[in-house]
């Protein structure tokens, strides 16, 4: 069985660092790469009924465009470099989520961007690297 | 003869400003005249007392509804109420379902259009007119309505219609019309649209006028006497923005502010309650002995309970058929689940939040009794108990509140505002159901609607009280007349459900997923 790692990935350019950060290791190390893309949800958020609703639809809506927009290109362009990359799209809290798909894919490690919260926002709400950091069952690497 | 033209140019402007109170006030009594004497005989019709009696078969209607549903679940409300705790918390939800519409959203979203004036304004009317006693008779209506609420929300669920780009619509209507077809019921079709009716004028009065009404009587409370109709106005701009502009920041900001508000409100009320703990037991008897023997208000003991039982069924609204549209869109594989989280509703909303408001109208001493016989005294028109101040409705809830805490006045203003319009929100919604559900989906038809609804906004906020209240009271207890019929018919469905879930919880094929 091979190394498992798990890449937080929305798109954007910090989590690309990360990625292809944890790509040089996997490459080096011959393990595999699980590429998460996370979108955020609470069950206990309050929604007004007519976005009860439409729900099932937006979900949907949500899940297609994460693939065709975010994770199809990325796969696309990563089939060339000999890493062997899947991918995962899942609901929930960012850091929460990841710990979990790491749990119970058997991941070695975990990858994360670092957004750059510095300001009164993150020292309040906490980041979610920071939150990784704390709850991570597998070692977490956080790239700048 | 220049003076005399600047002299009338100056005075005109004069005249106009002096006669514009009075225009205004003309308005307001316009409207109420004309709106009393159009809805006098639906109001007549569905509150006609037993004759020889001054019990309303509604209200006898409704009871009787609730027992017969506790007595054929076997108690559920009581026997299923840690099952449903564990429901809303998550523990038996799919992880994989994430995104999906979950257990608490259906059941906080529902709340939102129940928890509102019913619980401020309406239990200040019960207690007001029915004394302490109405509080009691209004526990036991909640508790008993838990399961007219599990039986009706079960059934939304099973019957709803999924359409294929992955929207839901659910209702009385459907389980009507579905349900009947399923067991060979005829008349199922007529009962929905007899359904989708009274829904449509229950969205016009509970749902909005007498919303309309309460917030602009908190916010004259507040900032002084002012005409009605420039409070619908207003009102009904920012509505009509939200419902037909879509402007959702403005209900999503609303659907974040009320459940806090909501919390708030039940803190304060606690906070009050126990400030004066030496009196809670002294405000239980009150409630017990008022129940049982009237303690003088009007009408005896049978008026305690008439309005104990009328402003609790318009406070949680079991029965009606509304809970079953909300609690409809959520995802799940056993339509009895959302049964059991929905029993939660009338419990929240009656037994804990209108009793709160009820005890700090008692224990603030609010109603006026004769210190010498311990009987409440009466206004001029032996209808209303006496108060403090002369406070009635929600003005009644707020000189209780700022009794203890002068500036909570202000703070009441505005959750009763919020709950006005989050309650106004989610009325739209289920008339729009309904009004869809007998004219068919399209932009135009559902425009009409949504003027329509705006209009009454400001035909409710310049009537006066009694008659808005009336055709309110009317027009949701004509909706539980015709949904009451229909969950007689279909209990038996809920039953097989009911047997089979259970069986299948105890046999362990049904578990927790964390």
């Amino acid at each position: 069985m091979t190394t498992k790692f798990v890449v937080g990935y929305d798109g954007s350019a910090a989590s690309r660092r990360a990625l292809d950060f944890a790509m040089e290791r996997a490459k080096a190390g011959g393990a595999s790469i699980i590429v998460a893309h996370v979108l955020e949800w609470s069950p206990y958020s309050f929604l007004t009924p007519t976005e009860i609703e439409e729900r099932h639809k937006r979900r949907a809506e949500e899940m297609a465009r994460a693939e065709t927009a975010i994770l199809a290109p990325l796969k696309a362009e990563l089939a060339s470099s000999g890493v062997e990359v899947e991918t995962a799209i899942r609901y929930g809290q960012v850091a929460d989520t990841l710990c979990d798909i790491a749990t119970k894919s058997g991941a070695a490690q975990i990858f994360i961007a670092r957004q750059g919260e510095s300001g009164l926002a993150a020292r309040v709400f906490g980041s979610v690297a920071g939150t990784l950091a704390q709850c991570a069952p597998v070692p977490c690497t956080i790239v700048p | 003869m220049n003076t005399s033209i600047k002299a009338a140019a100056l005075a005109a402007p004069v005249a106009m400003l002096s006669a514009a109170p009075v225009l205004a006030q003309s308005i307001d009594e316009k409207v109420n005249q004309i709106f009393a004497s159009s809805t006098g005989w639906f109001v007549n019709f569905i509150f006609s007392p037993f004759p020889g009696t001054s019990f309303p078969w509604i209200v006898m209607w409704l009871v009787i509804a609730a027992t017969v549903f506790t007595l054929y679940f076997g108690f559920i409300q009581f026997r299923a109420f840690p099952h449903s705790i564990s429901l809303v918390k998550g523990d038996y939800s799919d992880p994989n379902d994430a995104g999906e519409v979950s257990h608490f959203q259906a059941l906080a979203t529902a709340l939102s259009g129940t928890v509102g004036l019913g619980n401020i304004a309406g239990v200040a009317v019960a207690v007001g007119i029915g004394g302490p006693g109405a509080t009691f008779w209004m526990i036991l209506a909640g508790l008993m309505g838990m399961a007219s609420k599990f039986t009706e929300c079960t059934l939304g669920v099973k019957y709803r219609n999924e359409y294929a780009d992955g929207t839901v619509s659910g209702g009385p209507m459907y389980y009507m019309t579905k349900g009947f077809e399923e067991r060979g019921i005829p008349a199922g079709k007529f009962l929905a649209i007899l359904f989708s009716i009274f829904c449509i004028l229950g969205a016009f009065g509970g749902g909005n006028m007498f919303q309309a009404n309460q917030a602009h009587a908190q916010i004259t409370n507040v900032v002084g006497e002012f005409p009605g109709w420039i409070t619908g106005l207003i009102f009904a701009g920012i509505v009509f923005a939200v419902i037909v502009g879509g402007l959702k920041s403005i209900a999503s900001v609303t659907e974040k502010v009320v459940p806090f508000m909501g919390v708030l409100y039940v803190a304060t009320a606690l906070v009050i309650i126990l400030m004066n703990a030496d009196m809670i037991g002294w405000a239980f008897g009150q409630i017990f002995a008022g129940a049982f023997t009237g303690l003088g208000i009007a009408g005896g003991m049978v008026g305690a309970l008439i309005q104990g039982f009328k402003r609790a069924a318009f406070s949680n609204e079991a029965g009606v058929g509304s809970a079953a549209i909300a609690h409809s869109a959520v995802r799940t594989k056993e339509p009895i689940t959302e049964g059991f989280v929905s029993l939660l509703e009338p419990f929240i909303d009656t037994v804990v939040i209108c009793t709160m408001t009820a005890l700090v109208i008692i224990i603030t001493g609010q109603l006026v009794s004769d210190p010498n016989t311990g009987l409440y005294l009466l206004d001029e028109g032996a209808s209303t108990i006496q108060t403090v101040d002369g406070n009635k409705g929600v003005a009644l809830t707020s000189a209780a509140f700022s009794s203890a805490f002068p500036f909570f006045k202000y703070i009441l203003a505005i959750a009763v505002i919020l709950f006005a319009f989050s309650t106004m929100i989610s009325w739209s919604y289920y008339g729009l159901k309904a009004w869809t559900f007998l004219f068919g989906e399209g932009q135009t038809k559902e425009l009409v609607f949504k003027v329509i609804f705006c209009i009454f906004v400001v035909i409710g906020a310049s009537a006066s009280l009694g008659p808005v209240i009336d055709f309110s009271d009317a027009a949701i207890f004509a909706m539980a007349v015709v949904n009451i019929i229909a969950l007689y018919l279909l209990m038996p469905i809920v039953k097989k459900e009911l047997d089979s879930y259970l069986s299948r919880l105890k046999s362990g094929e049904i578990k927790k997923f964390s």
